[in-house]
């Protein structure tokens, strides 16, 4: 009796959830494959499954531009929110002190007020004449009678914002619970503060990083909030493209092809980065130090 | 100027991160800053043109806003229930027992992390189309709970994996049943990821744009209904009642982190601390 019900016990448990996640995360995701494949309009009475392959080629040749520049714009967004992160993801898990817990507060902070009246707030903050651009255009980094909104760098930026914490976060968890004594007895050793970082810091926060780029760079290519309202017409990605298909022009075959070809895109993406990452300085100098 | 040089370079680090914050906080305080300023029409320009208290007054005096932001509340509250309820079960589950299928459960939680938001709500929106099922609020909880269930197995379960089991143990052995022992014991020492988790999952849910873009139908969130009229403008209300939203997020957060420190400071008079003050005596 007791044997049995421990057998069964971790399927109640997970049943009601495994259940959620197949029936509306993995069946919706045959259904979008099944959608690429029919044709039809809603004019026409409906879409009928008819192998539409050519779905694919058009959904391709149509908008490469825009699945270029997403992947452009998010990997640009990437390196920037890491360069962002991963100082102040430092200065919080080992310097903060008794400031550590209001810095985290901080990163956090923006979570509590909604995503798109944040942006609408950044559009305030970069709009033309707006006391950031004198700023910027002082500094020469804008011509002066040059413009923020309705550019590439304004969507970069929107995105750089809005992803951030992801960024922050595992980046914090990774180096927080590493062993400081390790960069003390690499110091001991006759190592720079230099050369402590770079074998010591750097590989033990190695899966923060991975982590961090991770979760800002899949959001990042299939955003379209930001291309909406920071961009201009020139700075459309695709998933304002796939938004429009689904949303406004109702053409569901293609705008599923789209997204399926989007999310393939970013699954090779992933796995090449994920190759780099696993085989590359990082993890090999770790390897090595471990064997010595 | 050595010396001042020094403290600079000392405190680069912390200076950065000051800078960093700033910036973090920013649009929070662009929000909070245009909730106070007079407008003609009682929509945002975001064009600073005096101080006024007028909308904080009315803070509830555009029904449209009203009305998004209680469909938004309601719809994150039952979400956070049902996704917060499975998930620590899920949780549970995965931490507690070694079954097969383990491998595919936690990849049937990692995978809606790791897909755009948009794919999400496409795949959603394509599977409600074939089957011909009507969009608005059931189909909005459906989709709530199904990205907020990963959100929550992940934050309980940090939490499960370093539990100390002998305390079940003891109340099995003096005669608890599994479920007596769960609810006395199990639970309230889970409580805290548990409410963490329940937070995590009701953020989620009322910040949800895009998801919730593709599967609403004609019944409109807080979010939706901002971008709605962002084209048209945007009441100065909706400033007012997300510095409202966040000044309550805060509080809320604070008055969790006082509990904890006193829970903390009750703690430290455990026995096991009392060889430490022999000592220092």
């Amino acid at each position: 009796m007791g044997g049995w019900r421990r057998r069964i016990a971790p399927y109640g448990l997970l049943g009601p959830g495994a259940i959620w996640l197949a029936l509306f995360f993995v069946v919706p995701m045959y259904f979008m494959g099944e959608m690429a494949l029919r044709s039809g309009s809603l004019e026409s009475g409906g879409f009928a499954m008819t192998w539409q392959w050519s779905n694919f080629a058009d959904a391709v040749t149509g908008y490469e531009t825009q699945v270029l520049r997403s992947f452009l714009y998010a990997g640009a967004a990437t390196v920037l929110a890491l360069a962002i992160a991963y100082p102040l993801a430092y200065a919080i898990a080992l310097r903060a002190g008794r400031w550590k817990l209001l810095l985290l507060f901080a990163v956090v902070a923006p979570f509590f007020t909604t995503y798109l009246i944040r942006t609408i707030a950044w559009k305030t903050i970069l709009a033309d004449s707006s006391p950031a651009v004198d700023i910027l255009q002082f500094l020469q980094v804008v011509p002066p009678d040059g413009r923020v909104l309705a550019t590439g760098g304004a969507v970069v930026a929107g995105l750089t914002y809005n992803f951030l914490p992801f960024m922050i976060l595992p980046i914090y968890a990774s180096l927080e619970r590493m062993d400081v004594r390790l960069i003390e007895a690499a110091k001991d050793l006759y190592a720079s503060s230099a050369k402590a970082f770079w074998r010591v810091t750097l590989p033990i926060s190695a899966p923060g990083v991975v982590a961090g780029v991770l979760l800002t760079f899949i959001p990042a290519v299939g955003d379209y909030v930001n291309a909406l309202l920071l961009g201009g017409a020139g700075q459309a990605m695709v998933g304002n493209v796939i938004q429009s298909l689904y949303l406004q022009q109702r053409d569901y075959p293609e705008a599923a092809a789209l997204s399926f070809l989007m999310m393939a895109a970013i699954l090779v993406v992933v796995v090449v980065y994920l190759r780099l990452a696993g085989t590359g300085a990082f993890m090999g100098d770790e390897d090595e130090e471990a064997r010595a | 100027m050595t010396a001042a040089w020094r403290w600079l370079r000392h405190n680069a680090l912390m200076i950065y991160a000051g800078l960093a914050v700033a910036y973090m906080l920013a649009p929070i305080a662009v929000i909070a800053l245009f909730s106070f300023d007079q407008t003609t029409r009682g929509k945002l320009d975001y064009d600073w043109s005096g101080f006024t208290l007028e909308y904080w007054r009315d803070a509830f005096g555009e029904p449209a806003v009203n009305e998004a932001l209680l469909t938004s509340l309601q719809l994150a509250a039952v979400s956070t229930v049902v996704s917060t309820a499975i998930g620590t079960m899920m949780a549970l589950a995965l931490v507690r027992h070694r079954f097969r299928g383990r491998a595919v459960s936690n990849l049937l939680i990692v995978l809606p992390m790791a897909t755009p938001e948009i794919v999400i709500g496409a795949a959603l929106l394509s599977m409600f189309l074939i089957y011909g099922i009507a969009l608005g609020f059931t189909t909005l909880f459906i989709a709530h709970v199904m990205f907020s269930i990963s959100f929550v197995v992940i934050v309980v379960r940090s939490r499960l994996i370093g539990f100390d089991r002998s305390l079940e143990e003891a109340a099995a052995d003096l005669g608890a049943r599994p479920l007596t022992a769960f609810r006395t014991i199990t639970l309230p020492l889970i409580a805290p990821a548990v409410v963490a988790a329940a937070l995590l999952a009701f953020a989620l849910s009322i910040d949800d744009f895009v998801i919730s873009n593709f599967n609403s139908g004609t019944t409109e969130t807080f979010p939706l209904y901002i971008f709605g009229v962002s084209l048209r403008g945007i009441p100065v209300q909706v400033n007012v009642l997300a510095t409202l939203l966040f000044a309550a997020a805060v509080a809320g957060i604070a008055a969790v982190l006082l509990q904890q420190r006193r829970g903390e400071m009750i703690a430290a008079v455990r026995p096991e601390r009392e060889p430490a003050l022999y000592q220092e005596a």
